[in-house]
């Protein structure tokens, strides 16, 4: 089973319906016990990353998380989900990130609009074993990036200077775009993530 | 590069309006909105936008159970709009899977609907949708579907709807609605001028040459259009091909042409 983190944040059931499109069940789990069973845990989020972390954690999903990746589970982060991996953001400097990947998510300065909103180009400069994205167009929402440390960018975008847009590490991958909402580049990849952990 | 100009299909399904083929008041209606929805996704349109709902109760239902049927089967962004007079309704049609709620006249009524709605979903969920038109010199909000005058100027109202939490602005050109004399450039750069949030035109386009000119005259970073994609006036295919070769950005086409690969 594929399980969808389920805290109560918008983009849970695009993304539920997402693998469903491409042959893969994927489950909604709010029991942490039951993420236990599950052989790849998906982190969505959309929208502010203080609320976000405050469903998180009022949910109790950081020790879930930190349990699966301590147990080699695969995680995937998407948006907001793949911000709460790094070890935090300046939108909500109180809420703590998971620490699991190397880096702080920081506003996007001198930019023509805030959020980013639409589709942009994608440049995969990192390999990854669960990830099956070519270069291509891909759904971005959000004001704010991670700014990772060295190694950890796999693919970036261009909205006014470079952005992370596909990071990863040895257990993790996250990406900023909503590859649920990117048509079939987007599904294409959700698609090679759950064939890669199958 | 940057992030590519979005090309928007409405499915205007206001009653009595031209488009009658996608009012929708029941089920089988629903099916026709699909059909439209998924001739336009394989045409690669960048974005859908489903108004107008009503504000009666087995309407909203019937629009929570196109966003729900819409999210099963297209993964594109799709934004729900009209009659959404509460967080708890915007909150319903979010979480069948649509990306977006835009608010209007209900907005206008009551402006803290905005607030509410950006707090619990985030600012990118919530759409301020203005209906202006020219007045003494100023564009002038309208509601009720362009019909109501409200003495408000719609510069003031878009920036005070981004300051309360509103992530995007769509401005549609009450005085270009249905003439196909192409956007309305003043009115869209007045607003895009005063806000830095996303904005989105509406209103009078009828030619690729039209879109063109939007993204030229204006600092637009959408443009949107309904009956003239209906009735294959203009095809979305036609739009982006006109954007390439004028070299604004677009999302090509080779990007929505494999199928959705279901299996």
């Amino acid at each position: 089973m594929i399980a969808i983190a389920d805290y109560g944040v918008g983009n849970l059931a695009s993304v539920r319906k997402a693998f469903h499109a491409v042959g893969h069940e994927a489950d909604l789990v709010r029991d942490t016990r039951r993420l236990r069973d599950a052989r790849a845990v998906v982190l969505p989020g959309v929208g502010h990353f203080g609320h976000c972390s405050r469903e998180f954690h009022r949910y109790d999903l950081g020790p879930a998380i930190l349990d699966a990746r301590a147990r080699g589970v695969p995680i995937l982060g998407i948006c907001v989900g793949m911000q709460l991996l790094f070890e935090g953001s300046e939108e909500a400097a109180d809420a703590p990130g998971l620490g699991l990947l190397a880096g702080r998510v920081r506003r996007m300065r001198g930019v023509p609009r805030l959020p980013q909103i639409g589709w942009n180009e994608v440049a995969v400069g990192g390999s990854h074993p669960w990830l099956v994205a070519a270069d291509g167009w891909y759904y971005f929402v959000h004001s704010y990036a991670a700014e990772p440390e060295a190694g950890v960018t796999l693919g970036t975008t261009d909205y006014a200077g470079e952005r992370a847009a596909i990071v990863g590490s040895d257990g993790i991958l996250g990406v900023q775009f909503h590859p649920e909402k990117s048509g079939p580049a987007g599904l294409r990849l959700l698609r090679g993530f759950a064939e890669a952990v199958a | 590069m940057s992030v590519a100009k979005r090309v928007i299909a409405c499915l205007d399904i206001r009653a009595g309006k031209v488009v009658k083929s996608v009012r929708f008041v029941d089920t089988k209606d629903i099916g026709d909105a699909i059909e439209f929805a998924r001739r336009y996704n394989d045409e690669g349109v960048d974005e859908l936008l489903f108004l107008d709902i009503n504000a009666s109760h087995e309407r909203r239902r019937t629009a929570v159970e196109l966003a729900a049927r819409v999210a099963d089967e297209l993964f594109i962004p799709f934004t729900v709009g009209g009659g959404i007079a509460s967080a708890d309704v915007a909150g319903e049609i979010l979480r069948t899977g649509a990306d977006k709620v835009a608010v209007n006249s209900g907005a206008v009524r009551d402006p803290s609907l905005i607030t509410a709605i950006a707090e619990r979903y985030g600012s990118q969920a919530c759409v301020l949708s203005v209906d202006a038109k020219r007045s003494d010199g100023t564009f002038e909000v309208v509601v009720d579907g362009g019909r109501v005058p409200t003495g408000r100027d719609a510069v003031a109202w878009a920036t005070e709807a981004v300051r309360r939490g509103a992530g995007e602005v769509l401005v549609n050109s009450i005085d270009r609605d249905g003439t196909k004399l192409g956007f309305d450039l003043e009115m869209t750069s007045a607003i895009a001028e005063a806000v830095d949030v996303p904005v989105i035109a509406s209103g009078g386009a009828s030619s690729a040459e039209d879109f063109v000119t939007l993204f030229r005259g204006t600092p637009a970073d959408a443009g949107l259009a309904a009956s003239i994609f209906h009735y294959r006036e203009l095809t979305i295919p036609d739009v982006k091909r006109a954007l390439d070769r004028a070299g604004i950005a677009v999302r090509p086409a080779e990007a929505f042409r494999s199928s959705q690969g279901r299996g």
